[in-house]
């Protein structure tokens, strides 16, 4: 069984990868500086020339782009190639202002399928598996991404896309799936549906799972693992730099490997922009060393992690880098706290709720308000209205207890908090409406 | 000698006591009595049938979470003070009631449903002050 896709690559020497990443890099500011106007722009703004980058340590010379340059280059502005060499673009979910459109050559969906190849093979993906991949295809880059990775692995692809449960458990069980691409919320939701359905992890073939797209927790990787019988794999992307596949866990399941002779990551202070050493929690920057439609350098993810060279037990070279903290789009401020919505499902799970759940903030008379939805489960339901109040209190006291703010929590029947089939929303912040 | 009431968790929400109720009615499910109990954010509907296992499953399979609780239903006599004399029983033997609501019954009788924290000793009190208590196919 081949433990990596492409060993030469996911295992290669440090120095040999700074040489490549050199390399890589010279050719590609040149070709941005020629193609990419925008860039150019921000690059002579900043006084910088392509002959100045000599090296992958001269990156930081290299200007950031934002989200707010891809919605001002929308949608062509940082195309770096001709149209006509495009054969694909990939939108995001646009959840936060402009939708960004990503345009991709045939080299390029090459690369993208090749990283999600190694994402496959790393948990234990052959050409013997039943790869059922249950992200939304279309516009969103999850289905298309894994599906080409799972081609390329030549496992037997079943392109299910997400929704209609009962029917993906029946063909996972006739079709004898081992591997499992969805998003984690969508993966708790089809072992939920499993348990109803009276089946038991006995009665399927999965053996693993490849979750990503949007923010998940230990304890969610624990519930899911349990109700499916797998082992459940992080992996990590952005439409911005392709798609999934940026990153992905190994056996180890202690971080995510960089395909870092494609995506060329550093760590930054997000207020200053300074380049921070390995270890430092900041924000997460891409350059696409190689990539022809859209070739990002320094793009600014928004995540928070933490980047890290400790050698791996998997024999991959490549870094990693930690699940994200936070994103700093998903911040939410309240009375003065930093709240990340993950705190607060790390808190649920503890308590023994569902992780599906709704965050409401408001203010009411310049007082920030956080309502907290979440499921009753059968289990936890009791004829008292007692019992059902000190329920809720006490998990009110768990929240304030982790963020020091007091929450209004409020139990809902089963399955009334939308699932997400693409990206889920758990944050309605209605004090915008107010400003 | 109890009863069984199956409770089940309404949203507090416009039309959901409603919809609940008017599901059970369309699954053919005979309502004895019913009682509400409410918050600001949700409600729990008590209900007292003729087959509380059936009523349950319709339940399971419209989505709504439900549980099963042995209650008492003492027979009430049409005079004042019969109240006040059951609840002077059960304080005596130290029984705390939980909740409490009236019904009348196809053979004219009036019941009061007691959710107490100990059936068995609520009966002992109850029986040994010569009051009467239904099972389930009493009040059908
Ligand atoms: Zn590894």
């Amino acid at each position: 069984m081949a433990k990596y896709y492409q060993p030469e690559f996911e295992c290669m020497a440090l120095e040999d990868m700074r040489a490549l990443q050199s390399e890589k890099l010279v050719k590609q500011v040149k070709r941005v500086y020629e193609n990419v106007k925008y860039y150019r722009d921000l690059m002579d703004a900043k006084g910088v020339t392509p002959d100045d980058i000599k090296s992958i340590d001269d990156i930081h010379k290299l200007p950031f782009l934002t989200k707010a340059d891809l919605r001002d280059a929308y949608p062509y502005g940082l195309l770096g190639t001709d149209l006509k060499n495009c054969v694909r673009i990939q939108s995001t979910s646009g959840t936060t202002g402009r939708r960004v459109v990503a345009f991709y050559t045939q080299a390029d969906v090459d690369m993208w399928e090749d990283c999600c190849a190694r994402a496959v093979t790393a948990v234990g993906g052959t050409n013997e598996d039943v790869c059922q991949v249950a992200y939304g295809y279309g516009l969103f880059t999850g289905g298309p991404g894994l599906n080409g990775g799972s081609h390329k692995v030549g496992c037997l692809t079943l392109p299910m896309s997400s929704g209609n449960t009962e029917r993906q458990i029946q063909f996972m069980r006739d079709l004898h799936a081992t591997i499992l691409c969805c998003t984690p919320s969508y993966a708790a939701y089809i072992g939920e549906t499993l348990k109803e359905m009276g089946l038991t992890p006995d009665d399927i073939d999965l053996k693993a799972g490849i979750f990503g797209a949007e923010p998940w927790t230990e304890e969610m990787r624990r519930d899911i693992e349990k109700s499916l019988g797998i082992k459940a794999y992080d992996i990590y992307g952005l439409t911005e730099t392709s798609g999934p596949g940026v990153s992905f866990e190994c056996e180890e399941q202690t971080g995510m490997h960089i395909n870092e002779d494609h995506f060329y990551a550093e760590i930054i202070d997000p207020e200053t922009g300074e380049v921070l050493p390995e270890g430092s929690k900041g924000e997460l920057v891409f350059t696409s060393l190689d990539k022809e439609g859209f070739p990002l350098l320094r793009y600014r993810t928004r995540d928070i992690c933490v980047l890290s060279r400790k050698k791996c037990s998997c024999g991959r070279t490549l870094i990693k880098m930690s699940k994200p903290m936070g994103r700093s789009d998903d911040m939410l401020i309240i009375r003065g706290v930093n709240v990340f919505p993950s705190q607060i499902e790390t808190v649920l799970i503890k308590e023994g709720y569902s992780p599906n759940y709704l965050i409401e903030v408001d203010r009411v008379k310049n007082n920030d308000t956080l309502d907290v939805s979440v499921e009753l489960s059968p289990e936890q339901f009791s004829d008292t209205v007692k019992d059902l109040a000190i329920k809720e209190k006490a998990l009110a006291d768990a929240i304030k207890t982790m963020l020091g703010i007091n929450p209004k929590v409020h139990l809902v029947a089963p399955k009334t908090i939308t699932r997400s089939e693409g990206k889920a929303v758990r944050v309605i912040d209605k004090r915008k409406l107010h400003d | 000698m109890s009863v069984k009431q199956i409770s089940v968790f309404i949203e507090n929400k416009k039309g959901e006591l409603a919809a609940a109720t008017r599901y059970l009615a369309n699954h053919n499910i005979n309502l004895r009595a019913l009682s509400i109990a409410d918050t600001q954010d949700f409600g729990i509907l008590r209900i007292i049938c003729d087959d509380p296992k059936a009523t349950e499953t319709v339940l399971r399979e419209g989505g709504y979470i439900s549980t099963v609780t042995d209650v008492l239903a003492a027979e009430i006599e049409d005079k004042p003070g019969s109240m006040a004399a059951i609840l002077e029983v059960l304080a005596e033997a130290h029984v705390i009631v939980e909740y409490t609501y009236a019904f009348l019954a196809p053979d004219g009788h009036a019941y009061m449903i007691f959710r107490v924290d100990d059936n068995a000793v609520a009966s002992a009190a109850l029986a040994g002050a010569g009051i009467k208590t239904a099972n389930q196919e009493d009040l059908f």
